[in-house]
């Protein structure tokens, strides 16, 4: 087993609000990230997969086709997005990094070939990552 | 007390992927740029990743010096400034970082006993890195 992990950045804005608490509690809860007009990061994205060494290529997993694919699921998706309205899943879901690494790890799982999907880790700035290894 | 360390080493080296059982076409789609038959290079960072308990007399798991000498001795001076493709293990394997990673371990395994190998990362760019346990899994 040996395992490779790609890194990617993208920028995009959020907010955090729970429609179903009162503003108060919004307040409370989200502190200034509550700010309905948003804010920004520029996230990091670690993808790892998981595989055998192929004999023939040397390679455990198709780099290209790995950049191509978090390129079309994830980048084309979210970056310079507003991510709670133009991302489908954020429509209804609460953008923090937590759900953006189990987001992240949905768009991808199910389209790699060869190799595992292991970890996505998301950094929202350079002191604070999230680290997701699907359902457990 | 067990405890990990890790000691991160850089150097440099150039390599070609390409296997001679494939065809010209083959190479070409599989490896991309990379197949260029010139070479290219990378500046590589390998961590090596020890294990063990910390003795009590030195506060250590093993002296920083006899893991940096062995690594300079049986690693770096062996790829750094080197082309891979010339190496007898690469001539029939072919020298992609996922098959570095692994010689390197195994370098690493075979030589150096004072802590117990965890593992070894390898950085090809700053975007790409490899880890490989001696084919099991890593700790998360």
């Amino acid at each position: 087993m040996i395992y490779l992990t790609r890194k990617a950045e993208f920028s995009a804005s959020h907010y955090y609000h729970n429609p179903e608490f009162t503003p108060e509690e919004n307040r409370r809860v989200f502190g200034k990230c509550n700010n309905p007009n948003g804010h920004g990061h520029n996230y990091t994205l670690e993808v790892t997969v998981k595989g055998e060494v192929d004999p023939r290529s040397g390679f455990v997993v198709d780099l290209k086709q790995l950049k191509e694919i978090m390129h079309r699921e994830v980048l084309d998706a979210m970056d310079h997005r507003f991510l709670n309205k133009e991302v489908p899943e954020f429509f209804n879901r609460i953008p923090t990094t937590e759900n953006l690494a189990i987001s992240i790890w949905q768009r991808l799982a199910t389209k790699l070939e060869r190799a595992q999907l292991h970890r996505i880790r998301v950094y929202e700035t350079p002191d604070l990552f999230v680290d997701f290894y699907g359902e457990e | 007390m067990k405890a990990y360390l890790t000691r991160r080493y850089l150097f440099s080296a150039s390599h070609r992927l390409h296997n001679d059982k494939m065809s010209k076409e083959e190479n070409r789609n599989t490896y991309g740029k990379c197949n260029n038959p010139h070479g290219h290079g990378h500046n590589y960072a390998v961590e090596v990743t020890v294990s063990g308990a910390v003795d009590e007399r030195t506060g250590m798991i093993c002296n920083l010096v006899d893991l940096d000498s062995f690594v300079e001795r049986e690693i770096l001076t062996r790829y750094d400034v080197e082309n891979l493709n010339m190496l007898p293990e690469f001539e029939t394997n072919v020298p992609t970082t996922e098959n570095l990673c692994i010689q390197i371990f195994e370098i690493l395994q075979r030589g150096f006993h004072p802590a117990h190998l965890e593992g070894v990362r390898l950085e090809e760019t700053m975007l790409n890195s490899f880890e490989y346990a001696g084919g099991g899994e890593i700790l998360k």
